[in-house]
């Protein structure tokens, strides 16, 4: 069980810089997402956290211990990859046992955990089945069991349901999570897929373009995105986000969008010119009353929920409103967003203005 | 199942059989002549028109592994009547068995550069194809052109310098310089080949061994080596098959300790026009080749992996 630190980690392949000077720290026990969209260097910052690539620079601590430099088979974790990589000319026995021959354990132990783990995992049966037999749920059952066999400070999973069918993933992904409260090792999960991060992690990572975008719970990082990026690639729909001409600085409780005042929590930051104004599409309602204006050009149908697209003089806007409330396409209605959960973002930088609502989230990421 | 090519019509099927058929007996006909041929007496052997029904005999055989002396009809007399079925044989055409041949020896020598060179090309290539497989090696691509360059000529064309090298080396008519000559030539096609298998096994079983505690050198040997017995296996075929029936070489640097059994079994022949125990050679002689590919074939008609991983 570990605490995992990463300090200015960084690497090149050739002119390419995969990861620029990457530094968080994972907590023990912990499930830790890597989240971003292919190619942002999430896989390569997980492996050189496990040794499968050394790092152009920087430190990777595992329990206090500096090792960016030293071999997998040194730094005591296990890895789940994407293909599950189960060694195929052996049964799903030997497999799993593999990781404890390597230590010499004697064949009673490994016997012992072997069973032990095939147990947890619910895959008692299989063990003496060769692994080209199995389906692709219990390949990655054994890919963990050959993990958590050796019982490591740490586990790295690179995608590990993405080559599972879809009703399965959710499945596996609840197992996934009760596997880890239960050994209480700390995990860290390379994911694309914003739900999975959100759903299953403690802490999220955000990454594009080799850059640490955001770092934190998932619902501040929800809440308070760091950046136009982290706001877009989390949520579905995505968050809005308003253009429009005007200024604020510190002090500054409401901007003005085509004549009409919102309400923002009070600024921090002082920035002119091309800002955007950022709603998520439930904070978003509408109302006779309101005197900014938007007509409906679409709506989308999800059970409890709706998703109406309207057209505004600052762009689109998607509000998720309840299926309930009648609207007609071309309607013209008012809009109304939720004063307490607006950011305001620089649309040149992308960055978020600090207000004190954001203060907290973005000054700990 | 669904094919989209309809299936062939009874017509089809019997002209594909007749010309599958007719290929077969073209290409083995001389093999089954030559393996007839060494069971036949000298004068069946050149007979004409040729016999395809005669007498089976040993004698070509007998000859093949023994050298004999004519006696004339007094001394063999003396001698007392034949004392194995062998001296019996001989004792038909006037002579007696003075000791064995070579072709023995021959054999061996054979065996010893012919396997011993294919050792030597797989084990070189398996790791050259390795490094240049798993490693970011400078010039890869320049290197593997160059590998493959070397044979882009005939080996025979270089025939004259090679002679003149190994006599200044010491190597001529040695099994190491065979065995050396024979691995240069195959080294590069073992390489390619090699390298082409190995590209093939997905690296995340290395790395899954490297984290599973095992060095770099055991992530090869126990989990590398297995996934590509099939690439080693028909690569040790080829390799074997060109030192095994290599003759131009042979006959240049090889007359005495290491002659090889290709430039040895025309000289059995001698002046009695001894086609029988020719033939008899060239039949041994593809035995060892023949048990090598049917031991191997099983991995040659296994899958490289067992659908492990996803693809």
């Amino acid at each position: 069980m570990a605490q995992i630190r990463i300090e200015n980690l960084r690497k090149e392949f050739g002119s390419f810089t995969a990861v620029q000077s990457s530094t968080f720290t994972i907590e023990d026990g912990e499930f830790f997402m890597l989240l971003g969209p292919s190619g942002c260097g999430k896989t390569t910052t997980l492996r050189m956290m496990a040794g499968l690539e050394l790092p152009s620079s920087g430190q990777i601590y595992i329990d206090n211990e500096e090792v960016s430099q030293k071999r997998a088979s040194q730094r005591d974790i296990a890895f789940v990859f994407q293909m599950f990589a189960l060694y195929p000319h052996m049964n799903v026995r030997k497999n799993i046992s593999y990781p404890l021959i390597s230590q010499g354990f004697s064949r009673q132990v490994v016997r012992e955990k072997v069973s032990e783990v095939a147990r947890i995992l619910k895959i008692e049966d299989l063990l003496n089945r060769p692994v080209g037999s199995l389906s692709g749920g219990d390949r990655q059952r054994v890919a963990l069991g050959r993990a958590i066999v050796r019982e490591p400070k740490a586990f790295f999973m690179d995608e590990p349901l993405g080559a599972l069918d879809a009703e399965f993933r959710e499945h596996m992904a609840e197992e996934l999570r009760a596997l880890h409260d239960r050994m209480g090792a700390t995990t860290v999960y390379v994911t694309h897929d914003q739900l999975e991060a959100m759903q299953m992690g403690d802490k999220i990572v955000v990454m594009n373009h080799g850059v640490v975008e955001q770092f934190g719970v998932p619902q501040q990082i929800y809440d308070w995105p760091a950046t136009k990026f982290v706001a877009q690639f989390i949520g579905s729909p995505a968050m809005n986000f308003l253009a429009f001409e005007g200024s604020v600085s510190e002090g500054t409780t409401s901007v003005h969008l085509n004549g009409t005042a919102f309400e923002v929590p009070e600024q921090l930051d002082t920035q002119q010119g091309k800002l955007n104004l950022g709603v998520r599409p439930e904070h978003v309602q509408l109302s006779d009353a309101a005197t900014y204006r938007g007509r409906v050009v679409a709506k989308e149908y999800l059970g409890t929920t709706q998703i109406i697209t309207l057209e505004s003089a600052n762009g689109p806007i998607k509000a998720r409103i309840a299926s309930s409330t009648p609207v007609k396409i071309d309607e013209t209605v008012g809009i109304e967003l939720d004063a307490r959960k607006l950011t305001v973002f620089d649309e040149q930088s992308g960055r978020a203005l600090l207000s004190k609502a954001n203060r907290e989230v973005l000054r700990h990421g | 199942m669904s094919f989209s090519v309809t299936q062939p019509s009874t017509r089809q099927k019997w002209f594909a059989g007749v010309l599958v058929t007719g290929y077969a007996l073209l290409t083995i006909l001389p093999l089954l002549w030559i393996i007839a041929t060494g069971f036949k007496s000298p004068s069946d052997a050149i007979a004409y028109p040729p016999k395809v029904v005669f007498e089976p005999t040993v004698e070509g055989y007998v000859n093949l592994f023994t050298t004999r002396t004519r006696m004339s009809p007094d001394a063999l007399a003396e001698l007392g009547p034949p004392q194995t079925w062998y001296d019996k044989i001989v004792r038909q055409y006037d002579m007696v068995i003075s000791g064995p041949s070579r072709y023995g020896e021959r054999f061996l020598n054979s065996v010893i550069i012919g396997f011993g060179s294919t050792f030597l090309s797989i084990f070189l290539g398996t790791l050259a194809a390795y490094g240049f497989s798993r490693f970011r090696v400078p010039l890869k691509d320049d290197l593997m052109f160059f590998i493959l360059s070397t044979r882009m000529m005939p080996p025979i064309a270089v025939a004259i310098p090679i002679f003149l090298m190994f006599r200044q080396l010491g190597l001529s008519d040695t099994h190491l310089g065979m065995i050396l000559l024979y691995t240069a030539v195959n080294l590069s096609l073992s390489v390619w080949l090699l390298k082409g298998f190995i590209d093939e096994i997905p690296v995340e079983y290395e790395e899954a061994a490297l984290i599973d505690g095992y060095t770099r050198f055991q992530a090869f040997y126990k989990v590398v080596l297995p996934q590509a017995a099939t690439g080693i296996a028909s690569t040790a075929i080829f390799c074997l098959i060109f030192s095994w029936n290599e003759y131009a070489f042979a006959v240049l640097l090889t007359s005495g300790t290491a002659q090889t059994a290709p430039p040895f079994i025309p000289t059995i022949i001698g002046v009695g026009k001894d086609w029988p125990a020719v033939a008899a050679g060239a039949t041994l002689f593809l035995v060892p080749v023949m048990v090598f590919t049917v031991l191997l074939r099983k991995h040659l008609l296994r899958g490289i992996t067992f659908g492990a991983v996803r693809k």
